[in-house]
């Protein structure tokens, strides 16, 4: 719709500052992103496909899938919860929990991992029950969970919240009245109006769950083919001066990324061309 | 389906939104329920399809308590004043949707479903538009689509909250005629909420006049025309022009010209006259009787003409005159006004202030701060 709003580029003004839009990004984005790969692809695609097949970067990849199979669903189903509850009850401290759900985009994920530790390490509050049970949670694949999880929360339900408030709570109202129950109401009209939403809100969560590095570092502990997820483990590798071998590691998750993009630019196509994807209806 | 509604009360916070509401609706009726925002109707709506729950107060459907079940159970189509289609969902689907969701076992089959959906396509008169989703649609469609899907599950009861609303006036008088005839081909009790009260007026069997929480007069649309309960139904319903006057006798005293009193045995007093403009005169002869007036402006089409004038204290008044009397009147030119018929309203007995006559179109209507003594 934008782009039928706005009118073709043919006067010299404008051409300029989209050259120069264009320029900055090749060079702050584009630049960066070939140099990932050419440095990957350094010493030839032996080396390049030598990397993945070393264990510590298997369980690496491993481990950050993982964190995201299990950190997506539960997003998801805390965001529904909470976007559900946000835009269609009226409840004291309500305001409070819009907050809450946008603090750990605010805060630096340094300390969403170090809360986990001042709350379950050693000599965390809750470390000596936790220990005297036998759970190892900080320096161990739990702690990661926990991290990823923390920092990806606002991901999925920030992307609801707004649909659905939007949306309002007529649609249900009227199921109820034509007799359909919570969970038919909620599968038949809740979820299928927010569907690309979620998915989006999906895909930027698994994103960022499988890039994460700053709370997952300090719950790691750094201990090679055990608690290192990729984006660990390519900074191991770069520190250890193995240049292939970190870029090689990088390659793999920008191509992640680059693939989360794709697939998001074209559930918003899809979303576009079908009329009832949408939360508007026309005038 | 016999609706009895008994007394009912709902507060919002201090408002109290229905104090103590009582009505009936007869099997097959339609009712409008009228009056200004705030009056309660829409409240009332929604207690009868489940989405409030009144404090207390009674409501049966054919002896049955239906305050005990749940909206879910109520079998009642509500059509919403925004419509509320389900989105992404097409026509067929949405009008589909009260049978599929039914549970197994009372579930009809897939091909009855779909033969249903097709007599209500027809019945609603948007054959061929089951494929189209909502956002596709005018208007006038998704309303027609709203009641469909509404009719689908047969209701006990058919309820509507202005569903013309959001509608041009023209989409508007053709659809009011079609509900009607919907609900004359189905016979199901039909209960619509609105604030206008010409609609109101042309759709219903009887009109049930709100204001307050409270039901002002429930009757026939000619019924609150001819013999409004309160000066409150009386100004709802049309065009008003006030005016100070006293009561004698049963009959109106005015500067200059006496009138009719509409209450049956009106007690002697002060209070302020509310007349229509169809019941009121304009004379410009010489030696007419009646209070001084000036011509201020006269519009109209058709055989009548409402002529606009004022009094010396600044008050204007609405006379509406058929053609012929009217074009013998100028703008500036001096008349003389008298009423026919009053209906006095005896708790306003402000001294005549200047005032435009009451209308009811929008536009002309201010909102009323408490500070305004009107």
């Amino acid at each position: 719709m934008n782009a039928a709003a706005a009118r073709r580029v043919d006067r010299p003004g404008p051409l300029v500052l989209v050259m120069v839009a264009v320029a900055w990004l090749l060079v702050v984005i584009g630049l960066p992103l070939a140099t990932v790969v050419v440095q990957a692809l350094a010493k030839g695609l032996g080396v390049f496909f030598g990397t993945f097949r070393q264990p510590d970067a298997v369980a690496a990849i491993r481990l950050t899938l993982l964190a995201a199979a299990i950190a997506v669903p539960l997003n998801a189903a805390f965001g529904l919860a909470a976007a559900w509850s946000i835009a269609k009850f009226e409840f004291r401290g309500k305001s409070l929990l819009i907050t809450l759900i946008d603090l750990p985009l605010s805060m630096s994920p340094v300390i969403s991992g170090l809360v986990w530790v001042l709350l379950l390490g050693a000599r965390g509050w809750f470390g000596p029950v936790l220990a005297a049970a036998g759970v190892k949670v900080i320096f161990a694949v739990p702690g990661i969970v926990l991290a990823t999880i923390l920092v990806t929360v606002p991901l999925i339900a920030r992307e609801l919240i707004p649909l659905m408030i939007e949306q309002g709570t007529e649609e249900e109202l009227a199921a109820t009245t034509l007799g359909a129950g919570g969970w038919s109401v909620f599968f038949r009209v809740t979820l299928p109006n927010v569907r690309w939403a979620l998915l989006h809100g999906v895909l930027l969560c698994n994103a960022r769950a499988m890039g994460e590095f700053g709370a997952v570092s300090v719950l790691s502990g750094h201990i090679r083919g055990v608690t290192e997820t990729l984006p660990l483990h390519i900074e191991a590798l770069y520190n250890d001066y193995d240049f292939a071998g970190a870029f090689s590691a990088a390659s793999l998750l920008a191509g992640l990324a680059i693939v989360t993009l794709i697939a998001k630019t074209a559930l918003e196509r899809a979303g576009a061309v079908n009329p009832s994807s949408r939360g508007f209806h026309a005038p | 389906m016999t609706l009895t509604i008994d007394r009912v009360y709902k507060q919002f916070g201090r408002f109290p939104a229905l104090a103590g509401v009582s009505l009936e609706a007869r099997d097959g009726e339609f009712l409008t329920l009228l009056g200004p925002s705030g009056s309660g109707k829409t409240t009332l709506l929604r207690v009868l399809a489940g989405l409030d729950r009144p404090d207390h107060g009674c409501v049966f459907l054919d002896g049955q308590d239906f305050l005990a079940l749940s909206a879910r159970e109520r079998r009642v189509g509500l059509v919403f004043q925004q419509y509320a289609l389900f989105r992404h969902m097409t026509v067929a689907q949405n009008i589909a949707f009260g049978l599929d969701v039914r549970p197994r076992r009372t579930r009809p089959p897939r091909a009855t479903i779909k033969q249903r959906v097709q007599e209500l396509l027809a019945l609603t008169q948007i054959e061929g538009l089951g494929g189209r989703y909502p956002a596709q649609l005018s208007g006038g469609q998704r309303q027609r689509v709203a009641v469909a899907r509404a009719l689908a599950v047969e209701p006990r009861l058919l309820l509507l909250d202005e569903p013309f609303g959001a509608l041009d006036a023209k989409v508007r008088k053709e659809l009011r005629d079609e509900l009607r005839r919907i609900h004359d081909a189905t016979g199901v009790t039909t209960i619509l909420v609105t604030h206008d009260q010409e609609e109101a007026m042309a759709l219903a069997d009887r009109v049930v006049l709100m204001n307050a929480g409270r039901v002002e007069q429930i009757g026939a649309p000619w019924e609150l025309d001819d013999a409004p309960a309160s000066p409150f139904v009386f100004a709802f319903l049309g065009e008003t022009n006030r005016l100070a006057c006293e009561v004698r006798g049963g009959v109106a005293r005015f500067e200059g010209f006496t009138a009719e009193v509409r209450q049956p045995a009106a007690a002697d007093g002060r209070g302020t006259a509310l007349f229509r403009p169809y019941d009121t005169r304009l004379d410009a002869s010489a030696n007419a009787e009646g209070l001084p007036v000036r011509v201020v402006d006269v519009r109209g089409r058709g055989g009548v003409r409402a002529v606009e004038c004022q009094a010396l204290s600044g008050q204007r008044f609405i006379a509406e005159l058929p053609q012929s009397a009217a074009d013998r009147l100028e703008v500036g030119q001096r008349a003389r006004l008298t009423a026919r018929r009053v209906m006095v309203d005896f708790a306003d007995t402000e001294p005549v202030r200047p005032r435009a006559p009451e209308r009811l179109a929008p536009r002309e209507r201010r909102p009323i701060s408490p500070s305004d003594p009107s």
